[in-house]
């Protein structure tokens, strides 16, 4: 069950006042290998529970890890990107702690010496950019995934029984942390989710992952502590988990200064403490302590043998890296001749390779824009998701576009074709066909409609005999009415002026 | 004529020649297998935990249609052989001497176990060993000890005492072991028979439930040095499945061993070393092995005295770096997945399910080095245990490397006494672990070591063993000297040790 929300909350402005966060974010990205970290199994979640398993996943007696090569060339090639220190020399490690879903009961993962380190990634807040510093990025494997049956949370405390599924036990993670970032002040939030946001950017563009907050391909977790203003010390920080889109990111952030704000203020400590967020109530609940005395006993993995890119591989990948961020977007800017302000909204809304792709799949940029910032963006708002999460592609967007172009829609028309595909009734051109919104330009359905408007209002035809042209309007809109807004305006005005010229 | 006594060569050779058949030699063995390893007094040499007579006989029916049909897959195709339990073998149980593992049967086989199948071997069935491979006595296996051939009252070593035991009971003429520090090579000296550790990442550690990872090595266990050699031929090379497995080319040791039989030592330089002696070295075990220093004078070789003045360090540091590894793969056994599990009263959450099976899955032996080891990584404490133990791993690879630039392989009794009596040193585990003290060194720096019988100690009449180290990759000179040993001993005792152990009572 959830814990009874009793939080005390200090006003944002307050907490700036008197406080300087600190902030520190880590994101697990799951790779799009096609097999697992340490073995063949695919590198698949879903399915058929337990279908994807080997001994070595499954973590059976006798069996043993072989690195994945793509994996560690995924890991150079984000380290790259983030403008890290590739290790000539580095090793796995073990974890070792109890827990059902995972199957040895260590994870083998990096410890202290990370493929990557010593990193930044510039990110665009509001038009200025902000240097995040990226400490490491490291590689290990996902864990197998719990369910909890029984019981009203789907929690394990109340659960009556417990089911594991190990499919996706072993796919590969890169652990990219930062530094803690100071000075962001009341931006904090707005950095944190700018940097996730502009990190998934990179990601997609690097091609190693799916890179979906909503599907657990990338996950966040929010560091955040809190030091007397001007002090420069760090306080005490926790750690928030289960943050799964953008916008949490940003909400946590806030919600976390607040109530760290309101514990300070009032004489209080923070616990180091893992710290849960919850989707649908927008606030944090307490996890498990994470004291000092959690004691992992990491120890180098004796299965593997070290990790060493050779100098002239990691030249090679460096080649193989998509445009740098910051040049990428003053060039598309250019391309798409967006003015500062647009642009800005464009990446600030997590949009930009959305915008692009939409534009590679034929759409005017400016049309892009307006459906991804508009309609899209409403719908984000309202829905909670993350504009890359909703339920729609580029393709599908550019492919919308084109039926108002043609004329198959009008703009009105084409808001009920974003509401079909976002529904998942279908492609565009199946909503159009199956909630019957194409525009009617045919001259007979037209013609005996405009016949029966002229019928049934003789004073406008009047008017309109004697030249006042301007009165069509208010023929047009009988008709429009009469079509249930499935006509093709202009043509709808032609006929009725043909008719009564 | 072939029997239960006869080598794998010479069974090799008789399946070649047509005199026996492989239904007739691994049918000679199982009863032989029914005759003395679970006896009604309950003095049975116990060196199985599993025999799997009907699907070593089915192999063996395989093998022989494969010879009627001119497609035999090797040498050894109609052997018959003995796998440590601690290798897993699909649709066969595997315990590793462990309650906790009880009725475990592996969906896949390990490589070793692989290799042997598809090159023909049928599979008697799976020996005892110390649970998890700790211990030398085979006394902490959950399924009650090993008896020694020699002497039914004694330890047949351990941790693969039950290996051993089977090749010096004439139970099997092959058999394979594993050495993490020393449970081929000491269970062979007390037994009087043959244990080779190969180079670490010489055999594929794939499917060999782990003790020590850095540490464990798969190799034959035998009656002679060529049948070793025939075996470790056949079970070696690279596995991609095993990431510290080596990948190169390796030299025949069945010719290292046929050439080493010659007994020509001349031009091979040996070296004693120093620290493997004096006290707690029993007397007779010293005489035999200065005696074998003395043969190899004979044959030509040339003999030094050789300090490796880190080896005094071995054994702590081993005690550190084998636990702390071991604490970590035992993690796994936690009853959500296979074997054991143990539902304490009421309703238990998963973290107590897990609870009352270690508890009641592990014997003590085991729970010591779970503590040990889960002590030795904790933070603070890391950097005072386990990694001072590894500095000393590396001064001792260090020595190692020091005396192979002067000498061609290195000496030492295998073990510093014959085989003790059961129970003696069952509550003292210094005493127990003091036995590893001589092959301790080759596995913390990963070369070979093989233990040919020497003898027997005048004291107690029990077998003694003589170590040879080689530098990493050198595989090929342990059989050599071992193989040469063999021959000068063959020759003066007039056939092997082993015909000088007492009959089984049901013989």
């Amino acid at each position: 069950m959830t814990a009874p929300v009793t939080d005390t909350l200090m006003p944002f402005d307050d907490v700036l006042a008197a406080y300087d966060p600190a902030l520190g974010l880590e994101v697990h990205v799951e790779l799009n290998t096609a097999s697992k970290m340490f073995c063949g199994c695919p590198a698949v979640f879903g399915g058929e529970p337990n279908a994807g398993v080997c001994p070595t996943c499954l973590g059976l007696p006798g069996a043993m890890p072989v690195v994945n090569g793509k994996a560690v060339e995924s890991a150079i090639r984000i380290g790259l990107a983030l403008n890290c220190d590739i290790a000539e020399w580095c090793r796995f490690a073990r974890k070792n702690y109890f827990y059902p879903d995972m199957p040895k009961n260590f994870q083998t993962s990096q410890y202290d010496e990370p493929i990557c380190f010593d990193g930044y990634m510039d990110v665009e807040v509001d038009g200025e950019t902000v240097r995040v510093e990226i400490e490491r990025a490291h590689m290990e494997e996902d864990t197998g995934k719990s369910l909890h049956v029984g019981g009203s949370t789907g929690r394990i405390h109340g659960a009556d029984y417990s089911l594991v599924d190990y499919n996706r036990a072993g796919i590969p993670l890169i652990e990219i942390v930062t530094r803690p970032i100071l000075g962001a002040g009341g931006r904090a939030p707005e950095v944190a989710r700018a940097y996730v946001a502009q990190l998934r950017e990179l990601i997609v563009a690097l091609g190693v992952s799916e890179a979906r907050m909503d599907q657990g391909n990338l996950r966040a977790d929010v560091n955040l502590s809190l030091a007397p203003k001007g002090s420069g010390v760090l306080g005490t920080r926790t750690e928030t988990k289960n943050v799964n889109s953008f916008r949490s990111v940003e909400r946590a952030v806030r919600y976390e200064m607040q109530r760290h704000a309101a514990i300070l203020s009032g004489g209080g400590s923070i616990r180091q403490e893992t710290r849960h967020w919850h989707e649908d109530t927008a606030i944090t609940t307490s996890g498990r302590e994470k004291s000092d005395a959690e004691d992992y006993r990491y120890f180098p993995e004796p299965d593997l043998v070290p990790v060493a890119p050779s100098r002239e591989w990691v030249d090679e990948l460096r080649g193989t890296l998509p445009e740098n961020p910051t040049v990428r977007r003053a060039r598309l800017q250019a391309e798409w001749g967006f003015s500062d302000l647009e642009m800005r909204d464009t990446v600030g809304a997590g949009a930009l390779g959305l915008v692009e792709e939409t534009i590679a799949e034929g759409a005017a940029p400016q049309a892009a824009r307006k459906w991804w910032l508009g309609e899209l963006a409403r719908r984000s708002n309202e829905d909670g998701v993350d504009i890359v999460d909703l339920p729609i592609t580029p393709a599908q967007v550019a492919r919308i576009q084109a039926l108002v172009d043609d004329r198959t829609v009008n703009d009105k028309l084409a808001r009920q074709v974003f509401e079909g595909v976002l529904a998942g009734e279908g492609s565009p051109d199946e909503v159009v066909a199956s909630r019957g919104l194409a525009v009617v330009s045919d001259d007979g359905a037209l013609g005996a409609a405009v016949d029966s408007a002229i019928a049934a209002n003789p004073d406008v035809a009047g008017r309109i005999r004697e030249g006042k042209v301007a009165a069509a309007g208010a023929l047009i809109g009988v008709v429009m009415k009469e079509m249930r807004g499935q006509a093709d305006a202009g043509r709808v005005r032609e006929l009725i002026l043909e008719k009564l010229a | 004529m072939t029997s239960i006594r006869s080598t794998a060569a010479e069974l090799v050779q008789a399946l070649a020649d047509g005199s026996t058949t492989s239904v007739e030699l691994t049918q000679l063995h199982l009863d032989r297998i029914a005759a003395v390893d679970t006896t009604a007094d309950g003095r049975g040499v116990h060196a199985f935990l599993h025999v799997d007579g009907e699907g070593a006989l089915a192999q063996a029916a395989e093998s022989d249609v494969r010879r009627a049909r001119g497609e035999v897959r090797g040498p050894l195709d109609g052997v018959p052989i003995a796998v440590k339990d601690v290798l897993t073998t699909r649709g066969l149980p595997t315990t590793c001497g462990s309650k906790i593992l009880e009725g475990w049967i592996p969906p896949y086989d390990a490589t070793v176990v692989a290799r042997l199948r598809a090159a023909g071997l049928p599979i008697l069935g799976k020996t005892n060993m110390d649970e998890f491979a700790m211990g030398s006595s085979t006394e902490h296996s959950a399924y009650g000890p090993t008896r020694n051939p020699w002497d039914l009252d004694r330890i047949p070593g351990g941790s693969g005492g039950g290996s051993a035991a089977a090749v010096a009971a004439f139970e099997a003429p092959l058999a394979i072991g594993t050495d993490t520090g020393g449970s081929i090579r000491q269970p062979g000296a007390v037994t009087g028979t043959v244990g080779v550790k190969p180079t670490y990442g010489g055999v594929s550690r794939y499917g060999l439930v782990a003790l020590a990872n850095s540490l464990d090595q798969a190799g034959p266990v035998t009656r002679t040095v060529l049948d070793a050699a025939m075996l470790h031929d056949l079970i070696g090379g690279h596995d991609p499945r095993d990431s510290t497995s080596i990948q190169q080319a390796w030299p025949s040791f069945t010719e290292a061993a046929k050439a080493g039989a010659t007994g020509d030592m001349s031009g091979v330089k040996v070296g004693v070393i120093t620290e493997l002696a004096g006290e707690g070295w029993q007397a007779g075990v010293m005489a035999r092995f200065q005696e074998s220093v003395d043969l190899l004078v004979k044959a030509g070789a040339e003999v030094v005295e050789v300090s490796c003045p880190s080896f005094v360090h071995a054994l702590a540091a081993y005690y550190l770096i084998l636990p702390a590894e071991a604490s970590s793969n035992l993690a796994k056994f936690d009853a959500m997945r296979y074997g054991l599990r143990v539902v304490p009263d009421g309703d238990p959450s998963a973290e107590e399910v897990m609870r009352a099976t270690r508890d009641a899955g592990f014997g003590d032996e085991v729970k010591r080095r779970i503590i040990l080891g889960t002590y030795a990584l904790s933070s603070g404490y890391y950097d005072a245990y386990y990694g001072q133990a590894q500095k000393i791993r590396t001064l001792i690879s260090r020595d190692f490397e020091a005396a192979f630039a002067s000498v061609d392989v290195l000496v030492s009794p295998t073990a510093p006494t014959t085989a003790f009596k059961l129970g003696e040193k069952l509550d003292d585990p210094m005493a127990m672990y003091l036995n590893d003290l001589a092959t301790i060194p080759a596995n913390l720096a990963g070369v070979p070591g093989i233990s040919v019988p020497n003898g027997l100690a005048d004291e107690d009449g029990l077998p003694s063993g003589f170590q040879v180290l080689a530098p990493a990759l050198a595989d090929d000179r342990v059989y050599r000297v071992g193989a040469a040993l063999e021959a000068m001993y063959a020759e003066q005792w007039g056939g092997p040790l082993l015909d000088r152990a007492p009959g089984l009572e049901t013989e």
